[in-house]
């Protein structure tokens, strides 16, 4: 196994690890603009490491190429995404919660005081 | 090394069912739309790598990149959709 390929599984794993740890915040936090820090974050970092990944494995060639500019794309626009849902939830008038109340920290009900589409 | 390709897509593959649990449950809609863009993400990321495990990667990553545009616009038509429609309480 030659120095590259191991270098190009590391980064594929440890973007793995980190779509797995952004995967997790989305189910576990408490409130719809914790869960969106969670995956404009962790999901945008995960999926640049495994794509630059992917680069080394390859090489110098077209294909590499186009793995930058997905990966360019996916870096620009995935926060944007995130920016624009967590605006959008503001104008719509969906409040953060400021505390913890007891109910969600005992991992029983979700923060959905003000929440129209349940 | 397609093998490991193949284990990490696989992987992925398990992981998509975490926020497809978000979708399904979340209170709000703005909640299951967040899922929906993470679960395009990840599989951004399936079909880079099946075009990388298969050796057809230049056809494989052209259609990731027409994926990854239609999930951004996606996402921000649909909130801007929402946007618009005010609580009324």
């Amino acid at each position: 196994m030659a120095f590259n390929d191991i270098l190009s599984l590391l980064m594929v794993s440890v973007g793995t690890f980190f779509m797995f740890v952004s995967s997790v915040g989305i189910i576990r936090l408490p409130d719809f603009y914790t869960r969106i820090h969670a995956m404009g974050k962790g999901d945008t970092f995960g999926i640049m490491l495994i794509l630059f990944g992917l680069c080394i494995h390859e090489g110098f060639t077209l294909v590499t190429a186009k793995l930058i500019l997905a990966l360019v794309f996916v870096g620009v626009t995935n926060p944007v995404a995130s920016h624009a849902l967590a605006r959008a939830a503001l104008r719509y008038g969906l409040k953060p919660i400021f505390e913890l109340s007891k109910k969600t920290l005992k991992g029983k009900g979700e923060a959905d005081g003000n929440a129209l589409g349940t | 090394m397609t093998d490991a390709f193949m284990v990490i897509a696989n992987l992925l593959a398990v992981i998509i069912v975490i926020p497809l649990y978000r979708v399904m449950k979340g209170p709000t809609v703005f909640d299951r739309l967040l899922g929906v863009g993470a679960i395009g993400t990840k599989t951004l990321v399936i079909i880079c790598l099946i075009g990388f495990i298969y050796g057809r990667a230049e056809m494989f990553l052209d259609i990731a990149l027409v994926y990854a545009v239609l999930n951004f616009v996606s996402v921000i038509a649909i909130a801007e959709y929402f946007k618009s429609h005010k609580l009324d309480q």
